[in-house]
């Protein structure tokens, strides 16, 4: 609604007509506190509380918003991804979480970005699709990651409304006595089947992993894809790499007509068993090689589980960027620089994007705040640190503290233990006053920190600070840190 | 036999011996140090591309500080990008950079563990791109650094595993034997001694405790500067220390 919205904190209700009723179909936050809840008549909930902003609901839009949420989570996380309406993704991590730096990582990340535009999410991974839709509606962690095997019995405690059942349905459980899941567990199959069909079983059994749930993933029409479909099952490792390859060839000439490269490539193995085993990989840069893109996904093969056998594969190109052939200019004096493009795509398939880049220089004279971390195929500027003062090969994080023997305020220590150790300054240089970033902290107005370089009878070079200037109290604590290891 | 002669039965056998060792047609070249007294004890004038050298950090508290610098060093004057990988993320990149290896030469891969450790490095030494690639271990057994030297002699790139430990222990596992070219030693040294008080410029004794058809020595020179060469120590300069520059030893 943009400037038209209502401020967050009044009470707003969407209402949706179901016969001819009218009802409360989702609520605000403000709202919810107020004591209403959806299903509820709209009516009551007007009667209830002042100068409520009812809105029509609009299932339509949403469920096309639902959509584009999900082709987004395609193209940034991981080859299979369905919607589960009526607010809910499915997306099936396997083999996907380590371009993001691991599981946990990657819900953090996925639930930081939505939460960025607007969108409070809150996301669970267990075992099966039924276990993490309970876990992300029904816990009160807003991110959490279930160890392989035991979503089933952190299931039991949860309410049968955990399972995805429709509300007669658990409105009649209810009346039994059924509150949780761990009840309905221990009930007898046969009467529950008599009187509620064969519903409640059926969703149990697929959030505790005993029936299969196949995820149908979205697909979206203009990427570029090539299928091989098998009169008989492949299962053999080398079979696999074999189609990997013809698959990549024809990827590939199919990017050439586009002009593009890919920087996201998700294999796609279709099982006997209507199962889906994926596995995707990422580049640094956009990359049509052939034989790099079949070397990444070759790499990958001991994740790809045939099950009973595979009948059909698919590659995708599911995020791609433009690449163009270029001419290369050649130089007779120096030879050309070999790119490592393909080395830090091979590293990053294996240990995570996150955990390759470069440092750059940062403006500021605070020395851990002085670097970042970029991506390490990002353009290189001629920026660099100019610091005239010599700068510690190891950089403590935190900075540890020491016991120092000081004798006037500008002087450095004569003697301070670290570690256990007492050493005795032989030598030292300084103090390099580093004053606190009150521009962009308030707490740093008056901070100060003296640096010294000091040396100790046997050679070592330490980099130690106090905190303050020695004489006033608001500068610092006075405590003195060991901050640096000098080569 | 004249002494020219018996010149060239030596040189026709080291040539013969090169190409049993290497196999590999391409010519190998070598990276020097600059330093005649420290070149001409290495085979080659300088350490070798398309080789593995190990260097081991001093027992101090510094946990191989000096160690870090001296592969800097090396990696500064080399061409190209420079891979280096580790598994305790406390490098600081502005001391690097002060050592002459610029910020945007230099890729970290921070490993999860010593196991991906060494195949990431693995994996980095079989790239031809790069000028070097640097592997911080706390140990390397034969057989991973046999590895490591294949994986060097494949692509050319000159291999630097620094061995930095935390307790004494660590440094003992450390002095088994291994497949490296040149193994190196760095400890910290007291600083050169200034008319000021202050601190000077570091010193290292560095001991070449191991060269593959070579003898060892050790030497007392001063830190890298600005484009990672290292200089002789005056003291040893000018014949005070030492009578010789690099003390010959017996190989170890």
């Amino acid at each position: 609604m943009g400037e038209a919205a209502p401020p967050p904190e009044t009470p707003l209700i969407l209402v949706g007509s179901e016969g001819s009723r009218r009802i409360v179909q989702a609520t605000n936050q403000a709202a919810l506190k107020a004591g209403l809840h959806t299903g509820m008549p709209a009516s009551k909930a007007q009667a209830l509380i002042q100068n409520l902003i009812v809105l029509k609901a609009q299932p339509d839009t949403d469920h096309a918003a639902l959509d584009q949420l999900a082709r987004w989570a395609l193209r940034r996380y991981a080859p299979i991804v369905t919607t589960d309406p009526p607010d809910g993704l499915v997306v099936d991590a396997t083999g996907a979480t380590h371009l993001h730096g691991g599981e946990s990582a990657m819900l953090c990340d996925m639930v930081r970005r939505l939460a960025e535009s607007g969108i409070a999410a809150r996301a669970a991974l267990a075992d099966t699709w039924g276990a993490a839709h309970a876990f992300a509606r029904f816990q009160t962690d807003p991110i959490l990651v279930l160890p392989p095997g035991q979503s089933a019995e952190a299931l039991l405690p949860l309410p049968v409304a955990a399972l995805r059942l429709p509300s007669e349905i658990v409105h009649g459980l209810h009346r039994l006595g059924l509150k949780s899941v761990g009840d309905l567990e221990h009930m007898p199959r046969a009467p529950l089947a008599l009187r509620f069909g064969s519903q409640p079983g059926r969703r149990l059994d697929q959030a505790m992993n005993r029936a299969c749930e196949p995820i149908h993933p979205i697909r979206l029409p203009e990427i570029a894809e090539t299928r091989r479909a098998f009169t008989e099952p492949i299962a053999a490792a080398e079979t696999i790499a074999h189609y990997i390859e013809k698959l990549v060839v024809d990827l590939c000439r199919m990017l050439e007509t586009r002009g593009q490269g890919v920087r996201r490539l998700d294999l796609l193995c279709h099982r006997v068993d209507a199962q889906i085993a994926s596995v995707r990989i990422g580049t640094a840069m956009p990359v049509r090689e052939p034989k790099r893109l079949t070397r990444l996904l070759r790499e990958k093969i001991e994740l790809i589980d045939p099950g009973f056998g595979i009948e059909l594969m698919c590659l995708s190109a599911t995020c791609t960027e433009s690449l163009e052939a270029r001419q290369i200019l050649s130089n007779l004096v120096a030879p050309p620089e070999a790119g490592i493009a393909d080395l830090i795509d091979t590293l990053s398939n294996r240990i995570g994007a996150k955990r390759i880049y470069r440092m750059a220089s940062v403006e500021s004279d605070v020395p851990e705040r002085s670097l970042t971390r970029v991506s390490p195929m990002s353009a290189e500027t001629s920026r660099s640190w100019c610091i005239s003062w010599p700068r510690p090969v190891h950089l403590l994080q935190p900075p540890e503290p020491i016991e120092t023997m000081a004798l006037l305020p500008d002087h450095p220590p004569v003697s301070f233990l670290w570690r256990g150790l007492r050493r005795k300054v032989r030598a030292a240089d300084g103090p390099e006053r580093i004053f606190g970033e009150w521009w962009t902290h308030d707490a740093e107005m008056q901070a100060v920190r003296d640096y010294f370089r000091v040396e100790d009878e046997a050679g070592e070079r330490f980099w130690i600070y106090r905190a303050g200037d020695g004489e006033h109290a608001e500068t610092g604590s006075q405590n003195w840190f060991l901050h640096g290891i000098f080569g | 036999m004249s002494a020219s002669a018996s010149q060239s039965v030596l040189s026709d056998l080291r040539a013969h011996i090169a190409r049993l060792e290497r196999g590999s047609p391409h010519e190998r070249t070598s990276l020097p140090f600059g330093l005649p007294e420290i070149d001409r004890f290495l085979p080659g004038g300088g350490l070798k591309r398309g080789a593995f050298h190990e260097i081991l950090g001093g027992t101090g508290a510094g946990g191989g500080a000096a160690a870090v610098l001296f592969a800097a060093g090396i990696a500064a004057r080399s061409h190209g990008k420079v891979l280096w990988c580790m598994a305790r993320p406390d490098l600081f990149a502005p001391a690097l950079s002060q050592a002459g290896l610029a910020a945007e030469r230099v890729v970290y891969v921070e490993c999860r563990d010593e196991k991906s450790l060494l195949a990431c490095f693995e994996e980095a030494l079989r790239h031809p791109g790069l000028g070097a690639a640097i592997g911080e271990t706390s140990r390397l057994s034969m057989t991973a650094s046999r590895r490591l030297q294949l994986a060097a002699e494949t692509s050319g790139v000159i291999g630097l595993a620094v061995c930095r430990w935390e307790r004494k222990a660590e440094a003992e596992e450390c002095r088994t034997s291994s497949a490296a070219v040149t193994r190196w030693r760095v400890s910290a040294l007291p600083s050169a001694p200034l008319p000021v008080p202050g601190v000077g410029r570091p010193r290292w004794h560095l001991e070449l405790i191991r060269s593959r058809a070579g003898e060892s020595a050790e030497f007392v020179v001063e830190s890298c500067d600005e484009q990672g060469r290292l200089t002789l120590s005056s003291d040893m300069a000018h014949g005070q220390g030492t009578p010789e520059y690099g003390r010959g030893r017996t190989s170890a």
